[in-house]
């Protein structure tokens, strides 16, 4: 047999293993688990603040960990860096190239980032001396578009990207320190866990991977989703990986059972999911879809609580606050929107 | 050429069976425990959860406060 077939023969006995090594342990279901549980009441938010500005579709926002400013990116070339509370906009900072697929906020507070269709990564120093913003960065080395930029610290940012890797970069060099091949397929979202040790990423191969950030290997993968992978995050305690989908379907994976506990769809949902975010108690999955909306699901119960409608367009990007305060929805009408 | 090719797949192939064979053995945790700690993770933090509580108009920082006058 030559080391080809062998090596084949190899990888389906071990894809079987995986499988039989999760079956094994799946003695219950979440829905057993939850089933003394009633359903969360209707959830009704209003859109508290509308943010207006752009001139063209809003293809990202990400919360400041202050809970107040955020920031969007938009194809009319711009970042805003925006005050939720009074609407004001403390940075209008122009863009090199307008093509900008992400943007990500600094824990600190001191950078912002973005990228897209120009490949690169660029990183904003919004608190220069003389007080003007400027690119502080550009970091190159992908080979397909930046579909997604997370901040570890000002030193470190990590970027997923079209040309199917996930990049960890030092900023200070504007190196990459490691590179995290493996996806079959563009990688399209990222999201690092609470305590900064992995990250998860979810790709047009159909699947999300587990990523440990020091060691640069893929602890874990996650199949299921019957199409691309373009949103993803994190329950809040870190033990369980969101992912939404093109299939229109969410679907919550557990990192230590290492399997698939339940799928949030509905006959009525025929489009996909372009991006989602837990509540701070990870009891509500906060979901924005192509027809505009975005649905509310209980994570316990898989059951649609509520709807948040108000956009004109596609929600591109939703976020909520690290103090769970509101939910921010940014969509290609131009406006971003504050609910609670 | 063939040659090339032939290694490149070798060595693709091989980087997948060591991947799978990682994969394959790590620990895994009984799916009923999993569900009962995400459960009881919820169910913990519902009350500090603003969106699942509903905020109180006082404590919203994006409602202006209805302000009282007193003559």
């Amino acid at each position: 047999m030559g080391e080809m077939e062998q090596l084949r023969k190899e990888a389906e006995s071990l894809k079987d293993q995986i499988t039989a090594a999760r079956k094994a342990v799946q003695d219950s279901t979440l829905q057993e688990a939850a089933a003394g549980i009633t359903v969360v009441g209707r959830i009704q938010m209003k859109t508290r603040k509308t943010l207006r500005g752009h001139l063209a579709k809003i293809y990202a926002m990400h919360w400041s960990t202050d809970s107040k400013l955020c920031v969007s990116a938009s194809q009319d070339g711009k970042l805003i860096v925006w005050d939720s509370v009074t609407t004001n906009k403390v940075n209008a900072i122009p863009l090199k190239s307008s093509w900008v697929m992400t943007c990500a906020y600094a824990p600190s507070g001191n950078l912002v980032a973005c990228g897209g269709l120009d490949n690169m990564c660029s990183i904003y120093n919004l608190k220069g001396k003389d007080g003007n913003v400027k690119v502080m960065r550009e970091l190159a080395a992908h080979t397909g578009y930046l579909s997604c930029c997370r901040f570890i610290s000002d030193t470190e940012i990590i970027t997923s990207s079209g040309d199917c890797t996930c990049i960890l970069w030092d900023i200070e060099t504007g190196t990459q320190k490691t590179v995290f091949a493996g996806h079959q397929g563009d990688c399209m979202s990222l999201a690092v866990a609470p305590d900064f040790k992995f990250f998860i990423s979810g790709a047009c191969d159909f699947t999300a991977k587990l990523w440990d950030i020091r060691e640069g290997t893929c602890r874990q993968t996650f199949g299921g989703h019957e199409s691309d992978v373009n949103a993803i995050g994190f329950f809040p305690n870190g033990n369980a990986v969101i992912t939404g989908s093109d299939d229109a379907t969410c679907k919550l994976f557990d990192l230590r059972a290492d399997q698939e506990l339940i799928t949030y769809q509905d006959s009525s949902i025929m489009c996909g999911v372009t991006s989602l975010a837990p509540s701070l108690s990870g009891r509500l999955i906060l979901a924005g879809y192509d027809d505009f909306n975005v649905n509310i699901w209980d994570m316990l119960k898989a059951e649609r609580v509520g709807v948040l409608a108000g956009h004109d367009n596609r929600v591109s990007c939703i976020g909520v606050s690290a103090d769970g305060m509101a939910c921010c929805t940014g969509s290609w009408d131009s406006f971003l929107k504050i609910w609670n | 050429m063939s040659n090339n090719n032939a290694s490149s797949s070798l060595i693709i192939a091989q980087r997948a069976v060591k991947q799978l064979r990682l994969e394959a053995s790590i620990r895994r945790i009984k799916v009923s425990q999993a569900a009962a700690e995400l459960k009881q993770f919820c169910l913990q933090n519902a009350s500090k959860d603003p969106l699942l509580m509903g905020v109180p108009s006082s404590d919203n920082p994006f409602r202006p406060p209805k302000s009282c006058s007193l003559f």
